[in-house]
């Protein structure tokens, strides 16, 4: 496939599992959480705030390790995750796409909360007069008025999921074929005699996804505003 | 039917409105910040009083003792904002579809079709709120509050953001409203003009508590309420029917009440009723039937009541048979003229002060 080795090809597909999932699973959570922060006052908002800015802020190995003792097959949370409900993160994609997911969850949140902090809620007021109950405005009108900042907030998510490297490597380490990502196979080439071809080859690739992510974020959050009315041309 | 009697605490500010009205269209007049929108917005379901009821045609939307308080999209209440708020990720149509979809078939009196021609919405149905002037947002958020099938309609200044022409545009459509739709409409303004145009019931709040309610002649014509209703805009109303046309000298003559008053043609069938607005600054006093004037209307009066407050203005209540008309003279007239209540006058306006704003026709004889 376009001159790409099984190898490779097996590392893009996981490298794109991974980050589609982390964001999949996230974007419920962050416009939660985006919402929450953008409406509501209640105590300990600041301590929310700066727990989900966390990972933005720390060395992402230390978010790796925390994961490590958090997740674990004998992490508080691992241990029974794994014991009721089968799931297991340590060492497996699915905690790759966990660390991607906690990584970007800032990025996803800050953007998202903006826009919604944008929207006049009177829109919403009326909406209600009009008959909506809160959760129909909520989606007819919050939802559709808050696009481009979830657009936004997932690619950026997205992009960043892609080029996580410390946080995943200290949680679910460098197996191939299972946690080795994209980044994580470019170091494990450097550290190699005699692979820096494959690094620069699978760098390529990589500068190649983020371009396509940054354009298509650009085409799409132009797209949603036009659908508003709001032309920039 | 409308019924309030609330009362909030809103920051400083206290509101405590008590009133019943019923009429085609009901103003709530007063000055900015005289609680207005509050109101409105206690009515519409968008705050909620500390105390009180507000009952729209005998059903409870809020009722503080019973513990009924009904959230905005159960009270079906056409709410239209001063700044009309359109969706802007929504065309027009749907904006305007966007409260139907959201009623029962039983609760429908009025479909898209007859709001589309009546509002004249024809031409931009597919277009986005961004790509409409301003006159043309007002008349859709009107569209998008009747489809709702609301059971009143609650306008909040809807003018205010409107340039002069746009205004008079959109006081046309609301005529229109009430005379073929048959919805009951509460209008909030400051604008004298706009109230004695279309209100036939006039509530008046000031500094968050309702000062009078009732007849808009008779309110508005109060001098007691000019504090609210303000010095620059003091006017008389008085219903008239046209009896004469002059065709020669283009004229035409309304009776009332206590006499008649002689007004620049117009294009009206005899019979039809007018409100008169007569700006108290139009008319002047003589104590005796002036001769060789050019004042075409000299009506004769007995003064009910004087307002001197020490500046140089005075008004002057004239009561003509049972029309009231205000006058507003300097002081130095009053006191050369020796004015005091219960005095023989005439009270003198010239026929050129009417113009077209100044007469609102109320509907011919037959429809009433």
């Amino acid at each position: 496939m376009l001159g790409l080795s099984p190898e490779e090809v097996g590392i893009l597909e996981l490298s794109l599992r991974v980050a589609v999932v982390s964001v999949v699973c996230s974007l419920p959570l962050a416009i939660l959480v985006a919402y929450g922060l953008a409406r509501f006052s209640f105590p300990g908002k600041t301590l929310v705030d700066a727990i989900v800015h966390l990972p933005l802020v720390l060395p992402p190995v230390v978010v790796g390790f925390a994961l490590l003792v958090l997740f674990g097959k004998r992490g508080p949370i691992g241990s029974v995750l794994d014991e009721w409900f089968g799931i297991v993160f340590a060492f497996r994609w699915t905690g790759a796409a966990l660390a991607s997911a906690l990584m970007g969850f800032p990025l996803m949140v800050r953007a998202i909360r903006l826009s919604l902090e944008a929207i006049d809620q009177r829109l919403e007021v009326a909406a209600r007069t009009l008959g909506g109950s809160k959760i129909w405005v909520f989606v007819s009108i919050t939802l559709p008025l808050a696009l481009p900042g979830i657009i936004t907030g997932t690619l950026l998510s997205f992009a960043r999921g892609l080029g996580e490297f410390g946080a995943t490597i200290t949680f679910v380490s460098n197996i191939p074929g299972e946690t080795q990502t994209l980044p994580l196979a470019i170091y494990t080439f450097t550290q190699v005699p005699g692979g820096d071809a494959q690094a620069l080859r699978l760098s390529l690739i990589a500068v190649i996804l983020s371009m396509v992510a940054l354009v298509t974020s650009e085409w799409l959050t132009r797209r949603s505003e036009q659908m508003q009315g709001n032309d920039r041309r | 039917m409308i019924d309030v009697d609330i009362e909030q605490q809103l920051g400083a500010f206290h509101l405590a409105a008590k009133f019943t009205a019923e009429a085609p269209i009901v103003g709530l007049f007063g000055r900015s910040g005289s609680g207005k929108t509050s109101v409105i917005n206690a009515i519409a379901g968008i705050t909620r009083p500390a105390r009180g009821r507000i009952r729209i045609n005998d059903v409870s939307l809020f009722d503080a003792e019973e513990g009924i308080d009904l959230p905005p999209e159960e009270r079906r209440i056409g709410y239209v904002f001063q700044d009309s708020l359109l969706f802007p990720h929504m065309d027009v149509e749907s904006n305007l579809l966007y409260g139907q979809k959201l009623r029962q078939a039983r609760e429908r009196f009025i479909d898209e079709a007859r709001v589309v021609d009546l509002l004249g919405l024809r031409a931009f149905l597919r277009r986005k709120p961004k790509m409409l002037s301003g006159g043309e947002k007002q008349r859709v958020a009107i569209g998008r509050a009747l489809l709702a099938q609301p059971r009143i309609l609650l306008m909040d200044e809807p003018l205010a953001a409107l340039d002069v022409s746009r205004k008079s545009e959109i006081l046309d459509y609301v005529e229109r409203l009430r005379d073929e739709l048959a919805i009951p409409i509460v209008y909030v303004s400051h604008s004298v003009a706009e109230i004695t145009r279309l209100a036939d019931t006039v509530v008046v709040l000031s500094d968050g508590a309702c000062l009078a309610a009732g007849d808009v002649d008779e309110v508005m014509g109060r001098l007691d309420l000019k504090p609210a209703t303000g010095r620059y805009q003091a006017g008389s109303l008085i219903e008239t029917r046209i009896s004469a046309h002059d065709s020669h000298d283009q004229l035409t003559t309304l009776s009332f009440d206590g006499g008649e008053l002689i007004v620049p043609h117009l294009d009206a069938p005899i019979g039809e009723r007018v409100r008169a607005r007569i700006r108290s600054r139009d008319v002047s006093i003589a104590t005796e039937r002036p001769a060789e004037i050019s004042m075409l209307n000299i009506l004769p009066g007995c003064v009910t009541a004087t307002e001197v407050d020490g500046g140089p203005i005075v008004d002057v209540q004239i009561a003509i048979g049972g029309s009231m008309l205000n006058a507003r003279i300097t002081r130095r007239s009053f006191q050369q003229l020796g004015i005091r209540k219960e005095q023989h006058v005439y009270a003198l306006i010239k026929a050129v002060s009417f113009d077209q704003r100044s007469v609102r026709y109320a509907g011919s004889a037959e429809e009433r």
